[in-house]
């Protein structure tokens, strides 16, 4: 067992590590580059000034020296200069990647007005307390460049918020999926089986973007005229309440309930079917107690793995539920870091969502390992 | 021109119809819901001469009455459906929505006719109709399929152009006149105006044609490369399997919407990387087609180079117009002379990322069932038969998977009809006018708090399809595990 963690872990980090270096090569291209140093400086730069800009935020390797005192001396023209920049591939991304990670000493410069500036330098601090090593090792996430502060202290509060939405949802989630799949699992073919079977396809066939739109519809808009619930879930960061809570929640639990209820269904249909509850039945147990503490048990074992598994798609739904209620939590944040390319917040973000889809993963193999003695892990 | 009404003409017959019925039918069907619990399990018991014992007492009759209120409901719905079809806009929007739609309801007829006449020949396809989930789904999702072709190939359905913006038509309700028609035009907006005055309902129309042409193709091409490589893994496992078993969990450990991001945003497409990973992925469908061939025809060489020949030469020339495009600003790779037609770069690009995303799933699936059919017996057989490799995995495992992957593939089909609408709900890929489901919820949710009607038209329509795929699969799996 201790074994079969470890070596999960290590594939964990493995994944990681490949993963955030995808994100950081498809944040560093050129195009997502200048796009940064064109919104980070201002949006008339020319192409040499992007590529000075940026190499002076240690993004790119420096231009080269000929190239600037030939257009500086007006030996070449903008579009001549422009032209042998290089935005294609840069051996420098690999140096950003170490520094990132902290394995490598972040970079410094002395810039024009002669003030020490570096990657650990921290706007407003004194550059000879910055340390060498600046990386996720050392615990510095960065800087987040749209939300002008650091990536730690951004994250920190749409983690929680988002972290909140995901209790509810899994509050919400979790009873109802396995009511409904056990009570339509019981009697396979009844009526209720059948009409709890058509309402959980109809709710997994429904993505959070046409559900949620139609519950704004139905419950928030003066069109309709109930107005039971809020449109927006911003005011549900300071005050969470019924109110303007329960929308959201419900959106993104509806459709991850779906599934959970047709594999409790399943498991609870097969489990119906076994000798044993045929025994109990033989002997003259009352229906409901053969359901309540014979079938109950082993049928949740297989709804156990796939709510774990999950996690995943919930992240999803998050993303989504959270910039249709304008919900400020990781998925916003996501959304707005991606249309920015706020790179480390990015970084960050990937980091934190294969941590959550690796560690449930690995609590579901434990656990089914704990809840079904016939399995082992190896 | 008199704004429509919904039902028109209709309303005084046939709606106080319906407000009685459908509160009673769900009174009813709660009622023998509630009842069932307390049903006593008597199973199926069976008369001297063999036939089934009707069920009696409160259970039976409540059993019959949701039966029959259910068909008089469907009797209404389809009244509201024929004389719409034949009075047009006299029965109100829902006449004229049923008018333009007329060769749909001729094609699905003739369909449900022709192939419940034929059942019994037609094999798996036929089984479905008796099921009445999978007819119902079925129907869903050939409703769509008609809708789009029509629209695609004969520019029926819809009433006006779906780009075109009509001064004066800016967020106006369902059934409201056109203004400045002229008597070629269709005369009202049947599903009323969006933010910039287009109508609704042929955008609708319209959307459904991109879903429909992407989706089913895309998922196609996730299942081409989740195949070849799945049954390696599966079969050969080792370093192969730990290898590539670790990339698709890789992409799956990838939050969708921020690969989406990454790969669909204009500065990534400016870089060609979508375009690169399109040559990649769409090389697999030739892999697969070529070593299908040649493992089966091996040994008969003058066969198998007539048949790889027929097969891959048309193949390749696909292939080579698809990824070359001519025109330098939008495309990376154009040096290939016969070029016989452009995808649009955007297109492009959602398929691209749509395929990137489901090939992960589509190998895992690929890789247990094989797993799991390479201890059968047959498999063995062939092994000391001396037969190859890649023709147990093609021509001995892989037809005996089928059952779960034609369940798989019409589920995933409306998944990514779900990730397309992601895409567009993101405004990611396709440019910002298009008519898809995606976008045009996009653009209609904003103004959701005043006006519906822009919003719930493309998102009852993406709920349709998606839902008649799932019924559709669930049909499928329910008559193929009958067999």
């Amino acid at each position: 067992m201790g074994l079969f963690i470890l070596r999960r872990v290590g594939v964990m980090l493995m994944t990681a590590f490949c993963l955030t270096f995808i994100v950081f090569v498809m944040t560093n291209l050129y195009p997502n580059l200048e796009k940064l140093a064109k919104s980070e400086g201002n949006f008339r730069m020319t192409d040499i000034e992007v590529a000075t800009w940026l190499s002076n935020n240690g993004y790119r390797s420096p231009l080269d020296d000929q190239l600037l005192a030939d257009l500086n001396a007006g030996r070449i023209t903008q579009a001549e200069a422009s032209e042998q920049v290089n935005t294609g591939f840069d051996p420098r991304i690999f140096r950003n990647y170490a520094e990132w990670l902290g394995v490598y000493p972040g970079w410094t410069r002395v810039d024009r007005d002669g003030n020490q500036r570096g990657r650990c330098i921290l706007p407003g601090s004194d550059p000879a307390e910055a340390p060498t090593f600046c990386g996720v090792l050392q615990g510095h996430w960065g800087w987040s460049t749209v939300s002008k502060a650091p990536v730690t202290e951004a994250l920190g509060t749409r983690m929680g918020n988002t972290g909140f939405l995901m209790l509810c949802v899994m509050l919400l989630m979790i009873p109802s999926a396995l009511i409904v799949g056990v009570l339509a699992g019981m009697r396979e073919g009844s009526a209720l089986d059948r009409t709890l079977s058509t309402f959980s396809i109809t709710t997994t066939a429904t993505p959070e973007y046409v559900s949620g739109v139609l519950f704004i519809a139905i419950f928030t808009s003066s069109a309709v005229g109930l107005k039971w619930f809020k449109g927006t879930a911003t005011s549900a960061m300071e005050n969470p309440n019924f109110e303007n809570f329960f929308l959201p929640v419900l959106t993104i639990a509806l459709y991850g309930m779906g599934y959970i209820a047709r594999m409790t269904r399943a498991s609870m249909a097969e489990v119906m079917t076994a000798q044993y509850i045929r025994t109990a039945r033989l002997k003259g147990v009352s229906f409901g107690n053969i359901v309540m503490k014979h079938a109950l048990r082993n049928a949740l074992i297989a709804p156990f793995t796939v709510i774990m598994l999950q996690f995943p798609w919930l992240l999803n739904g998050v993303v989504i539920v959270e910039t249709l209620f304008q919900y400020k939590g990781v998925g916003w944040e996501l959304v707005r870091a991606a249309g920015n390319n706020d790179i480390e917040m990015l970084l960050a973000i990937s980091v934190v969502s294969v941590f959550v889809v690796l560690v449930t993963q690995l609590i579901s193999d434990i656990g089914y390992v704990y809840l079904n003695p016939r399995i082992s892990v190896t | 021109m008199d704004p429509l009404t919904w039902t028109g003409g209709l309303g005084p017959v046939l709606n106080p119809i319906l407000t009685i019925l459908v509160p009673v039918f769900a009174v009813a069907l709660v009622a023998k819901i509630i009842l069932s619990f307390f049903e006593p399990d008597t199973g199926i018991q069976t008369n001297p001469d063999g036939t089934i014992i009707a069920t009696g007492g409160i259970w039976g009759l409540s059993a019959k009455l949701v039966t029959w209120l259910g068909l008089a409901l469907l009797l209404v719905v389809l009244a509201y459906i024929v004389a719409g079809a034949a009075m047009g806009t006299g029965a109100g929007i829902i006449g004229g929505i049923s008018r333009q739609f007329v060769p749909v309801w001729i094609a699905l007829v003739l369909t449900f006719v022709v192939s419940i006449q034929f059942k019994r020949s037609l094999g798996l396809y036929g089984k479905l109709f008796d099921s009445m989930i999978g007819m119902i789904g079925f129907g869903l999702v050939m409703f769509w399929v008609y809708t789009a072709f029509f629209y695609g190939a004969f520019d029926m359905i819809a009433t006006h152009d779906p780009l075109s913006q009509v001064s004066g038509m800016k967020n106006k309700v369902p059934g409201t006149p056109l203004r400045g028609a002229e008597d070629g035009d269709f005369q009202w907006y049947l599903f009323g105006g969006d933010n910039l005055a287009r109508d609704i309902f042929s955008r609708v129309v319209a959307g459904s044609t991109i879903v429909i042409a992407i989706a089913p193709l895309a998922t196609l091409f996730a299942f081409m490369v989740g195949i070849t490589l799945g049954l390696p893994a599966g079969y050969y496992g080792g370093r192969l399997d730990t290898a590539l078993s670790f990339f698709a969990n890789l992409i799956l450990a990838f939050p969708v919407i921020l690969l989406f991001y990454l790969l669909v945003t204009p500065e990534i497409v400016a870089t060609g990387l979508p375009q690169f990973m399109a040559v990649v992925l769409f090389l697999f469908p030739l892999i697969f087609a070529g070593v299908l061939i040649h493992s089966r025809y091996r040994t008969q060489p003058q066969k198998d180079y007539i048949w790889l020949a027929v097969i891959l030469v048309p193949m390749f020339l696909v292939y080579m117009s698809v990824i070359n495009n001519p025109d330098p600003t939008a495309s990376r790779i154009t040096f290939w002379p016969f070029d016989f037609f452009d995808v649009p770069g955007g297109v492009l690009v959602v398929f691209v990322s749509v395929v990137f995303v489901n090939s992960p799933t589509v190998f895992r699936i690929v890789r247990g069932l094989t797993m799991d059919i390479k201890t059968r017996d047959y498999v063995a057989a062939a092994q000391t038969r001396g037969e190859r490799p890649w023709y147990i995995m093609l021509w001995e495992i892989l037809p005996n998977a089928r059952g779960p992957l034609i369940v798989d593939f019409c589920l995933r089909i409306g998944y990514t009809t779900i990730l397309l609408g992601t895409l567009g709900f993101f405004g990611l890929g396709l440019p910002p006018e298009s008519p898809d489901w995606g976008s045009t919820i996009n653009e209609g949710r904003k103004l959701l708090s005043i006006y519906l009607h822009p919003a719930l038209p493309p998102a009852l329509a993406l709920l349709s399809l998606v839902l008649g795929l799932n019924l559709l699969a669930d049909g499928l799996r329910e008559e193929s595990l009958r067999d």
